[in-house]
C-alpha cells in the first residue's frame, strides 16, 4: 500500500420507489444507498460489512455502473465515470472487475468455461484471434487451479468453489487494478470458502490488485481486510484500520455485531 | 440409507449410529455431500423415491420417563429391553407417519421462505398445523393454540402478526413463524437444518437463545444440523462430524472443538475464519464424490497424517477419551 487512491466515490445515492410494504415505516421512497463516499488505496484490501439490507451490494454495483446512481461521483484512473459513455466507458471498466457471490447464478450455463473466461478478451481485445483468446483462458485456468480440460466443459459439472474459481479467472483475465468481490465465499463450504481466500490472497500479490470485498461475515474480512467499512441503512457508520477496528470498536452498532458472532473457543 | 444413481448404489448415510436424550442438543456438522441433510430426512420419513434404509431408528414412547432416544445403525438388531410404546421410524407405514411427522418429531429449515406458503396469513399457517394432527378441534381453541405457539417462539405482537403474509415478516420473524408452526403440537424432537444459516448474525443470536430456551423448557430433543463450529459451540451439548457419509468424530462439543482427534475435524477448525487474523488453512483436495470413494478410509487421500494402513480399510469408529470417538487408525 502506497497511500495513492485508486477509487474515489464521492455522495453515492440510489433510491427505490417502495410498494406496498405495510410494515416499513417511511415515505414512498427506500434509500439503498445515502450519500456515501469512498477511497480505495492502491493494494489495499477494502472490507465493506453489514447485514442484509444495508445497502453494501447495491454499493458495490454502483462502483462499476452496474446500477446507476442517482447522484455522486466515481473517481477511476482519473476520469469521473459517471460522465462517460459507451466506448469511454468501455476502456475504463477495464480496469475495474466483479465477482459474484452466487457461483450457480453467475456463469452463463450454456456457454462453454472457455467461452466465459475468454468473453472479456472478445470484447476488449477484438485483434486476438479465438485460438489465442483461449491461449490466454487455460493458462487463466491453470493459475487457478482448475485444469486445461475445463475449457471445454460446462458450468453445471463443476462444484460451488470450482465455479467461483472460474468467475475469479474470468474476473482476472483483464488485469484489472480493481476487483469487487460480492459475497465470493458466502455460498461456499468452510473448507472450500478457504481455499478461495487463499487464492485471493494469493493473486492479489502476484497481479498487484486492490479488492473491496463485501461480506456479511465478520471471521472472513477479519482473515483479509487491510481496512473494514460497517454499513448500516445505507451509510458507513464505521470506517478505520481492520485490526483496529476488531478490537477496538467505537460505534455501538459494530459491537454488536461483533458480539453476535458465534466464536469458537480458543484453544 | 442408500440410493441409486447411474453409477450404482450410493450411500449417502452409512452406519450412523447417534442418540439425542430429552433436552439434549446434538450438533451435526459436515460439508455439502456429508450426507447430514439426507440423514434427517431419513429421520422424517421424506426420502426420495427408491432409497432403501437399513437399520433402526428408535424414537421412544412417552411411557418412558426421560430418555428418548434416536438411535439409527446399520447392522443386527439393537441390544436392550424395550420399554412399551417406542416407534421405530425405519419401518412406519405412511400413514403411521403422518401421526409421527409434526406431532413427534418436526423439522425446519433454512430457507423460511420456501417453507411458508406466500399466499396464506401467518396465523392460518400455524393453526394448519395444529388442525393437522387435531382435527375435532373447535375454532376457538385453535386460535388461541396458535397464538400461545407464536407467542412461545418469541413472536412479539402475535395477533398483529397472525394476520400477515410472510412477505411482510422479516427473516428473523419468518423463522420463529416456522418454529411455531414445527412445535405447535409438541414434538419431542426438533430437527433444524442450517435454521441459521441465511440469517443476519444478530438474528442468528436472537434464534439460537430461543432454540435454547425452548429445549430447556419443553425438554425438547434437538438435533441441529450445522457447517459452521461457532455455532456448534453455542447450541451443541454434544456434536457429531460427518464426511462421505460416515460419522467420523463425536464426542461433548465442548472437548471435540478443544481437542478434535479426527484429521478432517482438526482440518475443518483450522479452516474456520475468526475475529482474529490468524493463518486460515484450508484442506487441500475436495469432497469425493460417492460414487468414487477410496477403499479404505475416505478422507485418507487429503489427510497429511495419512499412514499406509489407511487406505486398506474403513477405519471403525474408536474412543479417545471417555467423551470422544473418532474414526481414525491414529487413535
Amino acid at each position: 500500500m502506497n497511500g495513492e487512491k485508486l477509487l474515489t466515490a464521492r455522495g453515492l445515492t440510489k433510491s427505490y420507489a417502495r410498494s406496498g410494504a405495510e410494515d416499513l415505516a417511511g415515505g414512498a421512497r427506500f434509500v439503498a444507498v445515502d450519500g456515501v463516499g469512498l477511497h480505495v488505496y492502491t493494494g489495499e484490501t477494502l472490507a465493506i460489512v453489514g447485514e442484509s439490507g444495508c445497502g453494501k451490494t447495491t454499493l458495490a454495483r454502483m462502483l462499476l455502473r452496474l446500477i446507476e446512481p442517482d447522484a455522486g461521483e466515481i473517481q477511476f484512473g482519473g476520469q469521473d465515470l459517471l460522465r462517460l459513455s459507451g466506448e469511454e466507458l468501455r476502456q475504463a471498466r477495464r480496469g475495474m472487475q466483479m465477482i459474484f457471490q452466487d457461483p450457480f447464478a453467475s456463469l452463463n450455463p450454456r456457454m462453454r468455461v472457455g467461452e466465459i473466461v475468454a468473453e472479456p478478451l472478445a470484447i476488449h481485445e477484438p485483434k486476438l484471434s479465438k485460438n489465442e483468446r483461449m491461449e490466454v483462458a487455460e493458462a487463466m485456468l491453470q493459475r487457478v487451479g482448475l485444469e486445461s480440460n475445463a475449457l471445454k466443459r460446462y458450468p453445471h459439472e463443476f462444484s460451488g468453489g470450482q465455479r467461483q474459481r472460474i468467475g475469479i479467472a474470468r474476473a482476472l483475465i483483464l488485469r484489472p487494478k480493481l476487483v469487487i468481490a460480492d459475497e465470493p465465499v458466502s455460498a461456499l463450504d468452510v473448507s472450500v470458502a478457504a481455499q478461495v481466500l487463499l487464492l485471493l490472497q494469493e493473486l492479489q500479490g502476484e497481479f498487484g490488485l486492490t479488492y473491496v470485498f463485501i461480506s456479511h461475515s465478520l471471521p472472513v474480512v477479519a482473515q483479509i481486510a487491510t481496512r473494514i467499512a460497517v454499513m448500516r441503512a445505507g451509510k458507513f457508520i464505521e470506517l478505520g484500520d481492520a485490526e483496529q477496528l476488531l478490537r477496538q470498536p467505537t460505534q455501538q452498532y459494530t459491537k454488536d455485531l461483533l458480539a453476535a458472532v458465534p466464536e469458537i473457543p480458543v484453544r | 440409507m442408500e440410493l441409486p444413481t447411474a453409477q450404482g448404489w450410493v450411500r449417502p448415510v452409512n452406519e450412523v449410529s447417534l442418540q439425542i436424550g430429552a433436552g439434549e442438543c446434538l450438533g451435526l456438522v459436515g460439508e455439502s455431500g456429508s450426507g447430514k441433510t439426507m440423514f434427517s430426512l431419513a429421520l422424517m420419513g421424506l426420502l426420495p423415491l427408491g432409497a432403501r434404509v437399513n437399520g433402526d431408528a428408535w424414537l421412544e414412547g412417552e411411557a418412558t420417563a426421560d430418555n428418548k432416544k434416536i438411535q439409527n445403525q446399520d447392522g443386527p438388531g439393537r441390544v436392550g429391553a424395550a420399554t412399551s410404546t417406542r416407534k421405530n421410524l425405519t419401518t412406519l407405514t405412511e400413514a403411521e407417519w403422518r401421526v409421527v411427522r409434526g406431532q413427534q418429531i418436526a423439522m425446519i429449515f433454512q430457507e423460511p421462505m420456501t417453507s411458508l406458503n406466500p399466499v396464506m396469513r401467518v396465523g392460518e399457517q400455524v393453526e394448519e398445523a395444529i388442525s393437522a394432527h387435531q382435527p375435532k378441534i373447535s375454532k376457538a381453541m385453535l386460535r388461541e393454540r396458535a397464538i400461545a405457539a407464536m407467542r412461545q417462539a418469541a413472536l412479539g405482537e402475535p395477533e398483529r402478526r397472525a394476520e400477515q403474509y410472510p412477505h411482510q415478516l422479516s427473516g428473523g420473524l419468518r423463522q420463529r413463524a416456522m418454529i411455531a408452526m414445527a412445535l405447535a403440537s409438541g414434538p419431542r424432537l426438533l430437527i433444524a437444518d442450517e435454521p441459521t444459516t441465511a440469517l443476519d448474525v444478530t438474528v442468528q443470536k436472537e434464534i439460537l437463545q430461543l432454540l435454547q430456551k425452548l429445549r430447556r423448557e419443553l425438554r425438547l430433543g434437538l438435533l441441529f444440523i450445522t457447517h459452521d463450529l461457532g455455532v456448534v459451540a453455542q447450541i451443541a451439548d454434544r456434536v457429531a462430524v460427518m464426511y462421505a457419509g460416515r460419522i467420523v468424530e463425536e464426542g461433548s462439543a465442548a472437548q471435540v472443538l478443544a481437542t478434535p482427534r479426527h484429521p478432517y475435524t482438526q482440518g475443518l477448525l483450522a479452516a474456520s475464519p475468526r475475529l482474529e487474523r490468524g493463518k486460515l488453512t484450508p484442506i487441500p483436495g475436495s469432497v469425493p464424490q460417492l460414487t468414487a470413494l477410496p477403499p479404505g478410509c475416505a478422507f485418507e487421500p487429503r489427510c497429511s497424517l495419512r499412514r499406509s494402513d489407511c487406505s486398506i480399510a474403513v477405519p471403525e469408529l474408536r474412543k479417545a477419551s471417555a467423551q470422544q470417538a473418532a474414526r481414525c487408525v491414529l487413535i
